[in-house]
């Protein structure tokens, strides 16, 4: 076998390279979903009563509806009552005053996923809230940004000290009544990330989450808000990445943001779940609600996303464009291999005048996998002038993998343009022979070629999350194409 | 041709596509320095033998022997041959969209530095390299930012496979039908290319239908191929004889 043969082989048979489990004690709770859960949920985190009171709402809602099944999915029933609903690690419970209070081997795994914490992160410039399981251990760079007057925090702690902010945005962009999942959510969540960013501030540095799913047959809840006061500016980095495991995890985050008036949030996200084993066993359900309301005059809010984890996403960045001249932008890059599922795409509602919305989707099929982009731009009677660009491409790698397309458009205004472009394409035996021809392998022409189809993508992402981002698609996509 | 080591030596060359015999017994030898041109009617087989040595996929080799610099060439994969020192350019360059014209040279060339055990070059050298060699082949700066081959000219795609070919510096160059489709402006720049490469260390098979180009690149040797087979060889007189006289003439000698 030539050398150049065997490292392909070698790259083929390299599995998640993220699967590992940590051995921590957790204080979890027994599995089952019932007002006395959510009582005992509100009481561990010494909630005030108007959230204990906001949870009990959604739980009893959400026991009148029943589970949605619109999406072009295939989804394996889900036992809500078998699912633990609180996870929290154990040397959370005195509270660790520094690094060395936290736990070593929750540090080790941090190291193993990269995450830039302590001196790391100050060299990287980089804030990081790390999320793990449900409660959040560790956070950097507090005083730097206090100094600016934002707040970045662990969401459990902003209610203990923001409890009015939290009083008066929560559930104000995503009510508890949403959807299914994200009621669920209003009932459970037990952690997530809260930021503040005051009047006038730009923030100092990019904000960044490490989200991380480690107990077994925990369900992850997150919930994080975001809030960016009168023209402010902040770019929030979520990056994600689970041990491998053969049971299905169910994830159902809710992210709200509020950008009022000449306001900028930018939202990032770089998502790796595992995506379960090559047959498709295993793997992350990924039911996310994220949704973010331009609120003022010219606000705006960017949602930029790279999904190459978990065997089903579900997920819909939406924006409601509210005040007038604001702008919502959405760009997706959602890769499937093997046989993970992805429904994802975005809802833009042009609500006020002279508002405009972005939306470029590159979704990438290969071995079995099933893409789907789903988009909804409505425009309201107000909406005068309203703006809509839309720009879906395809793309299949192999004969057995799926790509569909259900772009819906609603236009009650005649003065409103809407623009909708779309391309399917393949990587065509004649591009891998080029590069191949000029001494480049077929691994890397691949990667490539497959870069090069989400150039419009990656160059919203910084700098650092694009280099990542590459590097995610590159592993996601090894063996698609022999 | 006497003592000198053949650099390609391809000896009772036959293949097929789609299961059809395209080249029957082809023998050809090509020295160190030597520029040979491949002419022929169509579908006489010129571009199959290109994509052979080349080891495009669907081209099988049923019978013979190749040799590159005593090498078996057909049992290297296509991108050991490159790295081995072979280019093609093509006759119609696909395009890669996204792609970055600099980033396309730069792989390339460091998959062939990392071959020859030498150490990878960064983006500012393989630049500093494209543009010296953009200027000879009178591109225009904002080729740099394009895709590969994006919504390029036919003319632009072929300038862009010679520059290709002068940036990677192979042994051998085997380009197809280079000169088809290029304006008499567009010819004496691609022409200068081939000619600027042109070293005792080096060789280049030029496969063309018409004799234009070879006013510009002056061939050592041309051959005619009918059916898969060398038909007739000679020297540069041969090509001006096919001019006047038509393929029809060689055919009927090779019958």
């Amino acid at each position: 076998m030539s050398e150049n043969a065997k490292q392909l082989e070698q790259l083929l048979g390299r599995g998640y390279q993220h699967g590992f489990v940590t051995e921590i004690d957790s204080d979890t709770v027994p599995p089952g979903l019932d007002e006395d859960m959510v009582r005992l949920i509100s009481h561990k985190k010494q909630e005030p009563a108007f959230l204990t009171e906001w949870r009990l709402k959604a739980l009893r809602h959400w026991l009148t509806m029943k589970e949605p099944h619109w999406a072009h999915l295939k989804v394996a029933p889900i036992d809500y009552q078998s699912i633990s609903y609180y996870s929290a690690p154990r040397s959370k419970k005195d509270g660790p005053k520094s690094l060395a209070e936290v736990d070593p081997k929750l540090l080790e795994t941090y190291a193993k996923l990269g995450v830039p914490l302590h001196e790391r992160a100050r060299l990287a410039g980089v804030a990081v809230d790390a999320v793990f399981d449900s409660v959040s251990v560790a956070t950097t760079f507090k005083e730097r940004l206090a100094a600016a007057g934002v707040v970045f925090c662990p969401f459990s702690e902003a209610v203990r000290t923001h409890p009015q902010l939290i009083e008066q945005y929560l559930g104000s962009v995503v009510p508890y009544t949403d959807n299914f999942f994200a009621t669920l959510n209003s009932a459970v969540f037990t952690d997530g990330s809260f930021v503040y960013v005051p009047k006038g501030v730009r923030c100092p540095m990019e904000l960044s989450t490490y989200f991380r799913i480690n107990a077994l047959n925990t369900g992850q809840f997150e919930r994080t808000l975001i809030i960016a006061d009168v023209g402010s500016y902040v770019s929030y980095l979520e990056g994600c990445s689970a041990p491998q495991r053969d049971e299905n995890q169910l994830h159902a985050a809710v992210v709200e943001l509020v950008a009022l008036e000449d306001a900028y949030i930018k939202y990032s996200t770089v998502q790796n779940w595992y995506p379960g084993d090559a047959d498709g066993r295993g793997g992350i359900y990924n039911f996310v609600t994220k949704r973010g309301d331009c609120r003022g005059r010219n606000s705006h809010i960017s949602w930029t996303q790279v999904e190459t984890g978990s065997a089903i996403t579900w997920k819909y960045p939406s924006c409601v464009l509210r005040g007038e001249g604001s702008i919502g932008e959405f760009y997706s890059v959602a890769t499937v291999n093997n046989h993970q599922q992805a429904d994802t795409g975005t809802k833009m509602i042009h609500i006020g005048r002279d508002t405009r919305s972005t939306i470029v989707s590159k979704g990438i099929s290969a071995g079995h996998g099933q893409n789907t982009y789903r988009g909804l731009v409505k425009i309201l009677p107000s909406a005068h002038g309203a703006r809509n660009f839309t720009q879906c491409d395809s793309l299949l790698m192999g004969g057995q993998c799926g790509a569909h397309t259900f772009p819906y458009v609603e236009a009650k205004n005649p003065t409103a343009t809407v623009e909708h472009e779309a391309s399917t394409s393949k990587i065509s035996d004649e591009q891998l022979f080029y590069c191949l021809s000029r001494g480049i392998t077929a691994e890397d022409a691949v990667n490539m070629i497959v870069s090069g189809f989400c150039k419009s993508v990656f160059k919203e992402l910084p700098m650092e999350f694009a280099v990542e981002a590459q590097n995610l698609l590159a592993v996601s996509l090894e063996g698609a194409v022999g | 041709m006497g003592a000198r080591t053949a650099m390609l030596s391809i000896e009772d060359l036959q293949a097929r596509v789609d299961g059809k015999p395209i080249l029957n017994g082809l023998t050809l030898e090509v020295g160190a320095g030597e520029v040979h041109a491949i002419m022929g009617p169509n579908g006489s087989g010129k571009s199959t033998l290109a994509y052979v040595l080349a080891g495009r996929p669907g081209y099988e080799v049923t019978g013979g022997r190749v040799l590159f610099e005593g090498r078996d060439l057909i049992t290297l994969a296509p991108e050991e041959r490159a790295r081995a020192g072979l280019f093609l350019g093509f006759q119609y360059p696909v395009e890669i969209p996204g792609v970055n014209n600099v980033y396309l040279l730069k792989a390339a060339v460091n998959a062939a530095r990392k071959a020859r055990g030498q150490p990878e070059v960064d983006a500012f050298e393989v630049l500093g390299l494209v543009r010296e060699k953009m200027a000879l082949m009178r591109m225009e700066d904002s080729f740099l930012s394009r895709g590969v081959n994006e919504g390029f000219s036919g003319g632009e795609k072929k300038r862009n496979e010679i520059l290709q070919m002068l940036v990677l510096e192979p042994r051998l160059a085997i380009l197809d039908e280079t000169d088809s489709g290029l304006d008499i402006d567009a010819l004496k720049v691609v022409a200068a290319g081939v000619n600027s490469q042109r070293s005792p260390e080096r060789a280049c098979v030029l496969v063309t239908h018409y004799q234009r180009l070879l006013e510009y690149v002056a061939p050592d040797f041309v051959h005619v191929l009918v059916r898969g087979r060398i038909a007739k060889s000679g020297d540069r007189s041969l090509a001006l004889e096919l001019e006047r006289r038509g393929y029809d003439w060689v055919a009927g000698e090779a019958a």
